[in-house]
């Protein structure tokens, strides 16, 4: 069985770490990722810009493109994809298509990735 | 990272919420920040026992509100204070504070404290010393420091520009759009001025001012949170994150400038430029072109650019007439020149200066340009005369060392 494990937390907290607790605190979890790398128990991992650089694309008939993060809390995460797109628009295009091909209503935010990391899982 | 430290990021993080909600509250700045201070010695005092709450800024609005209450009754001596067992209880209160406080009245609570700080009333330099004290908490020391004054005096500057705010009588009634938006546009320009005290090293070392450069973007970031949909503020804060991404790269290890062109661009943070690109995207979607968004494509042209003879100085030159036209002013058209020198050479840049003498007259970049066109005509003794102009008017002994170095070689020729 896969897992997602997804982190939530406190911009304005993680912002106002200077440059070497932020190093600090991913040297941290480093040491985690390696022992699970090891146990090749790794996927893909991935740490995203900030909520201010997203981008919300609504479902629907007409979808809407919001800028921000998707902050409803009676929509839950279910799940994330991670696309190579040559722009912002192919990335809301896709988001688009993806979203017409969905079952659901709800909304798919578009977070640009600051880092990423491949997998280690042999499949 | 030790608790305290996790603690103190907590609380600098919720700071500019609970201190914009308090100072709604108290209607004064100096009421609102004494109960900040309160709140945040009862945070030290019970948070490391009790882990810190699920919501830090309601948790010091609530605390921060009783314990000025209480000060006020207290002086007043009209009742005793509530003790410590009022803080057990806390859990409920803390999600009615929290419901209360949805983000469109911290996003308005914020403003107005950022735009009480930054008070046009105020003369720059004062702007900025009080939003770093007030909204960034930053010491005394600190901010005496990377303003190259001593704490005294730099006591007495927050001090007065303190006083001078309480006068300006700001109305509490959540602004309306227009309100809202010339207040947008007062902060954020503010911010920029931030940066720029970090970033144009008017003296002192790049040490010691850096930290203004990451508070700039950190409330420039606050700030776009508040107003996700604002293309001038995305424009903003990419234009700061794409200079900042240079800074390890702008002096060399004897603490000489490094032109932009000659910059080692692997130095270059990438996450920063990422992150401008991001957001600039995003705002470029918008269609409302502003100064700040068109300077940050200025700044991307360079960014995007793997090495200095990638640059496309067409765009930059088409995308400098723009900025004229949006913000006319002698420093653009001077920068433009430089655009205009790699494009149509730099008799047509010299031309495009010429005018600009009287208003520039005490101008060192000005000076700089100037010679560097002449040398690049063999104008030599005009050249001459120019950058010893422009060692005259330098800012800091970088500066002067760098024009120093084209002097040398005006001689060696």
């Amino acid at each position: 069985m896969l897992y997602a494990i997804l982190c939530y937390d406190s911009e304005d907290e993680v912002g106002a770490w200077t440059k070497e607790q932020d190093d600090a605190a991913i040297a941290k979890l480093d040491v985690v990722k390696q022992k699970l790398r090891k146990q090749g128990r790794l996927g893909p991992t991935v740490r995203l810009l900030p909520t201010t650089a997203a981008i919300t694309v609504r479902k629907g008939k007409e979808p809407i493109v919001i800028d921000g993060p998707f902050a409803e809390t009676k929509e839950q995460l279910l799940g994330f994809y991670i696309v190579d797109c040559a722009s912002l628009e192919q990335a809301i295009e896709t988001a688009v298509e993806l979203g017409r091909a969905s079952s659901s209503l709800g909304a798919y935010e578009i977070r640009p990735i600051r880092a990423f990391h491949p997998s280690s899982i042999a499949t | 990272m030790n608790e305290v430290a996790s603690i103190d990021a907590t609380l600098l993080g919720a700071r500019p919420y609970a201190i914009g909600a308090l100072l709604r509250h108290f209607g004064e700045l100096g009421t609102a920040e004494e109960a900040f201070q309160e709140a945040c010695l009862r945070a030290l005092q019970t948070w490391p026992s009790k882990g810190p709450p699920r919501d830090p800024a309601a948790w010091l609005i609530f605390v921060g509100k009783n314990a000025a209450l209480d000060r006020l009754r207290r002086s007043k001596k009209e009742e005793t204070l509530p003790g410590d067992d009022a803080l057990s209880d806390l859990d409920d209160a803390e999600a009615r504070m929290a419901a209360q406080l949805d983000n469109g009245h911290y996003r308005d609570d914020i403003l107005r404290l950022l735009f009480i700080c930054c008070h046009p009333d105020l003369p720059g330099t004062q702007q900025i010393a009080l939003a770093l004290r007030i909204v960034s908490g930053l010491s005394l020391e600190q901010i005496a420091r990377a303003f190259l004054v001593g704490e005294a005096a730099m006591e007495q500057r927050i001090t007065r520009a303190k006083r001078r705010v309480a006068a300006a009588d700001v109305p509490f009634e959540p602004p309306d759009a227009a309100a809202r938006a010339a207040r947008l546009s007062v902060v954020a320009t503010a911010i920029y001025l931030l940066f720029n005290e970090g970033y144009s090293a008017t003296g002192g070392t790049a040490h010691v001012r850096e930290p203004l450069c990451d508070e700039a973007i950190r409330l420039s970031r606050l700030l776009l949170r508040l107003f996700p949909g604002d293309p001038e503020i995305m424009g903003l804060t990419a234009l700061l994150l794409f200079q900042h991404s240079r800074t390890p790269a702008r002096l060399d290890a004897d603490g000489a400038i490094v032109l932009l062109e000659d910059q080692d661009r692997r130095l270059w943070k990438r996450e920063f430029i990422t992150e401008g690109l991001a957001l600039l995207d995003k705002a470029t979607r918008h269609r409302q072109p502003g100064p700040f968004q068109v300077q940050a494509a200025i700044a991307a042209m360079h960014s995007r650019a793997a090495r200095s003879e990638d640059t496309d100085w067409n765009v930059i030159d088409a995308l400098y007439a723009t900025l004229e036209r949006l913000q006319p002013s002698p420093v653009v058209t001077l920068n433009r020149a430089v655009a205009v020198s790699k494009v149509r050479g730099a008799e047509a840049a010299l031309a495009m200066i010429e005018p600009l003498g009287p208003q520039l007259a005490g101008y060192f970049y000005f000076f700089g340009l100037k010679g560097a066109l002449l040398l690049q005509l063999g104008r030599d003794a005009e050249a001459r005369t120019a950058f010893d102009r422009a060692i005259a008017l330098a800012n800091t002994p970088a500066e002067a060392a760098h024009i120093r170095m084209q002097l040398d070689r005006l001689a060696k020729r």
